[in-house]
């Protein structure tokens, strides 16, 4: 450990634990949550390593309260996170789209269990990768990463804090139970400073600060709560200077722009690994748990002489569309093993659209798929 | 090497799961491997049945769960009851005598070690686990005697790690005289 | 050669988004007196208004936030305290008032309201209540009077109201108070009171609704309601709350009723990191 606190080395932890420890890594100093499963490893280490990093902890009443909660305390200039699973997930929900619409830099790990409704608390899932892109009302764009291992949960948390900040926007982390519950070796390196990303800062006066200007990039500055700004937010539509405008063309200005500085930004945003895919005929579509086994699926074809490939998609949010578009021209098929009645497989068959075939392989959660089922589909999809 | 599986499996405050850390933190750090470990959760694991299974390789681990243990270790009659059967014939089965009752026409017949008995002796009997895990690095090589050795010495509360490690010697040569260190088979 | 007219800016003007005016409240609303309670009790409180942050809900009273020129949050409807909660733990520095109305506070937002107060979170509520839903048109709601009107209870109101005051005190509140916006002094006193004083200071102020509610229930024009509590209001600081619930007919009891010491939930915090920063140092 480190002199201020922050873990540094090579340690056998669960996912959970290593993402709480990515937070911490990140410059995370407040959590707010609810006890569920199976993200609860994530509140109790962070009840357990805030206090000892001088941040807050704070276990709210339910979590409509705690994505609240971190949202406020954002405003702060605090990075500041939450946990959940699918029923906090739902109740989240709302807020996550006030957080959209003010702005807030945060992060939110939703560990996935199986649904709908309680479902299977202690058993994987993969069901909430649409909820995750559509699950706030109105028009809005996300970013929604993908951990495939404890030692993702903890490197991609220092992205979503990254990412968040950046584009000031709620940042998701869409882990599941297999990933969240396994440990296995996490190696925690020092970070340093220039490596962590901080929301930019007002810099004009006092004055002349309006909260929604954006600069060039599409993105305002934001300021932080006592500063003096005295600056208004409103869940409202609204207009540079932060107040309500209830017009169509303040709408129309707010809406695109809340959506183009992530859709204009994409290739900052997204992220995927590609195995054998040069020569591939059959590329497998896989994120998170799911894609350790399609790995193996895919090793094994490979030894059985088919010509397949492996896409994981780091980023689900926003989609990988450009590379599943170029991809389509290459492959007859792709294969999407996902642990829900079929999600991703949609998008992937939006990109494709028609230029390749796109197979699903469902699982409704509880476990993860045998190798040998995507084998299959691989197979089929060369036929 | 392989893909190697273990399984432990008795009931709650038997030191079921921090045994299945230690074997795994063996495995990845001190061994310089790979490992995976995953338990039950829920209900089920709050003072009754508790499993962890711990997948150990050379390379990265796709598939996470234990579909093929090489060995367990098993300390209740339940646990015994429950995977008793489907076990590969090469599969090593460590029990504790005074937890469990085999099937004498079980072969080849589980290897024994009355760990409970032994910590009770020693003064502590919470030290079983550590005895046992003693133990299973004598008579199979799934992970290197010392590097659980050096797991179980960073896994355990500050102050009592010669107790730990006593503990661990005492399994371990009960181990070294019931013979031969046989390989794990592969999952 | 060009003169300037220097014009005094008013204080209590430093603290209103003139850009803003004129106000969405109806002509007789009790939101805008209890507004410039507010702001006159800011100004008599001495603190720094750059470090007062102002959350409200939605609703009428959820529309406070943008009108007063401080750092101000209109967030979703309930959910100003955990907002609130937040702000106040991730600056403790900060003095966080609430502001927001009886429906969002009590109904939608009643779980965080009894949980807030709990911890005593370092935080000033101003709960308008006009016992009714003013924007979505005057609707029941928590707080609306057995037997009343309104356009979800066109039979009379068969739901027995929270008496507010009670519910919080029971809660954890350290400080209470109810005043209605005739009571304009003692509110803006109590307003200052509570924001100076630690933990959970929550005062329900009573204003008039007469586009809605008070049409409904024979209190049409602003000055019926305010006449109705010259009638009926009975100051009695230090009653307790179990005896201050309200009926149709009356008296409001208003006061003080709370004023209690007790460690909020920073100062439980600050153990918590002294005890974790006293772990790292063994």
């Amino acid at each position: 450990m480190s002199e201020n606190g922050v873990l540094c080395g090579t340690f056998f932890m669960n996912g959970d634990v290593a993402c709480a420890e990515g937070a911490i890594s990140a410059g995370c100093r407040f959590f707010a949550g609810y006890p569920i499963t199976p993200a609860t490893e994530v509140a109790e280490r962070m009840s357990e390593r805030l206090p000892y990093v001088g941040g807050v902890y704070v276990q709210m009443e339910d979590e409509i309260a705690s994505m609240n909660a971190v949202l406020g305390a954002s405003w702060t200039g605090r990075k500041a996170m939450t946990a959940t699973s699918g029923p906090g997930f739902s109740l989240m929900m709302e807020n996550l789209g006030l957080g959209v619409m003010l702005e807030t830099p945060c992060v939110l790990a939703n560990v996935q269990r199986a649904g709908p409704s309680t479902g299977l608390p202690t058993l994987v899932g993969q069901g909430d990768m649409m909820q995750a892109r559509w699950g706030s009302h109105g028009s809005y764009e996300i970013i929604a990463l993908v951990p495939s291992s404890p030692q993702e949960m903890f490197d991609l948390t220092i992205t979503a804090f990254n990412l968040s900040e950046r584009y000031r926007v709620p940042v998701l982390m869409m882990s599941d139970e297999a990933v969240g519950h396994m440990s296995e070796k996490v190696v925690i390196p020092q970070i340093a400073p220039e490596e962590l990303v901080n929301r930019r800062r007002p810099h004009g006066g006092q004055e002349q600060y309006l909260p929604y200007k954006p600069d060039e990039d599409l993105i305002p500055p934001m300021a932080i709560v006592g500063e003096g700004y005295r600056f208004h937010v409103t869940g409202l539509t609204h207009d540079e200077r932060g107040y309500p405008a209830m017009t169509a063309e303040a709408q129309d200005q707010l809406v695109r722009r809340l959506a183009d500085k992530i859709r204009l930004n994409k290739k900052d945003i997204i992220r995927y690994e590609e195995v054998e895919v040069e020569d591939a005929e059959v590329i497998v579509c896989a994120y998170g748990i799911s894609a350790r086994i399609a790995r193996l699926a895919v090793r094994q074809a490979r030894a059985e002489g088919m010509r397949a490939g492996l896409l994981q998609l780091i980023t689900v949010w926003p989609f990988a569309e450009d590379r599943i578009r170029e991809l389509a021209q290459q492959v007859k098929a792709f294969v999407v093993p996902e642990i829900n009645y079929g999600q991703i497989v949609l998008e992937v068959e939006r990109c494709a659209a028609g230029k390749a075939n796109t197979l699903l392989v469902a699982h409704m959660g509880g476990s993860v798929h045998d190798p040998q089922t995507i084998l299959q589909a691989i197979k089929e999809a060369v036929r | 090497m392989g893909i190697k599986e273990i399984r432990i499996a008795g009931f709650g405050g038997q030191g079921v799961v921090l045994s299945g850390q230690i074997v795994g933190q063996a495995a990845s750090i001190y061994d310089d491997g790979f490992s995976t470990l995953t338990q039950n959760y829920g209900p089920e694991a709050r003072g009754g049945s508790c499993t962890t299974e711990v997948v150990i390789s050379d390379e990265p681990i796709g598939y996470p769960y234990v579909q093929n243990p090489g060995v367990l270790i098993i300390l209740s009659q339940e646990a015994y009851d429950k995977y008793r059967n489907g076990l590969s014939s090469e599969a090593l089965m460590i029990i504790d005598p005074d937890m469990v009752k085999p099937d004498p026409s079980q072969t080849p017949a589980p290897l024994a070690i009355p760990a409970t008995r032994m910590a009770r002796e020693l003064g502590r009997v919470v030290v079983a686990n550590i005895i046992t895990l003693g133990f299973l690095v004598a008579v199979s090589d799934i992970v290197s005697p010392e590097a659980l050795k050096n797991s179980v010495l960073t896994s355990v509360p500050k102050g009592t790690e010669e107790f730990n490690a006593k503990a661990f010697e005492t399994g371990y040569s009960y181990g070294l005289e019931q013979g031969k260190r046989s390989e794990v088979p592969d999952g | 050669m060009t003169s300037t007219t220097k014009v005094e800016e008013r204080t209590l003007d430093s603290l209103l988004r003139l850009d803003r005016l004129p106000h969405i409240w109806c002509p007789g609303c009790g939101i805008g007196p209890a507004v410039g309670c507010f702001i006159r009790a800011v100004e008599d409180s001495g603190l720094n208004p750059d470090k007062i942050a102002l959350v409200s809900g939605i609703g009428c009273t959820g529309r406070v936030a943008g009108y007063v020129k401080l750092d101000s949050f209109h967030t979703t409807h309930g959910r100003a305290l955990p907002f609130a909660t937040g702000l106040n733990l991730g600056n403790p520095d900060l003095n966080v008032v609430v502001f927001s109305g009886d429906g969002d506070l009590l109904a939608i937002g009643g779980n965080h309201l009894i949980h807030a107060a709990r911890r005593n979170m370092d935080m000033t509520i101003i709960c308008l209540n006009n016992f009714n839903y003013g924007m979505t048109g005057g609707q029941m709601g928590p707080t609306t009077p057995l037997d009343a009107r309104s356009n979800t209870s066109p039979y009379g109101n068969i739901e027995y109201p929270f008496n507010v005051p009670y519910l919080v005190a029971a809660s954890g509140a350290t400080y209470v108070a109810r005043w209605t916006v005739l009571h304009a002094r003692q509110l803006e006193w109590s307003i200052a009171e509570a924001m100076i004083k630690p933990g959970f200071s929550f005062i329900e102020v009573l204003g008039p609704c007469p586009t809605l509610y008070g049409r409904m229930n024979k209190q049409p024009k602003g000055m019926d309601t305010m006449h109705h509590y010259q009638e009926k209001s009975v100051v009695k600081n230090g009653a307790d709350p179990k005896d201050v619930g309200i009926t149709a007919e009356g008296p409001i009891v208003v006061g003080k009723f709370v004023d209690i010491e007790r460690p909020t939930f920073w100062e439980q915090c600050k153990l918590v990191i002294d005890r974790a920063q006293a772990k790292k140092n063994e």
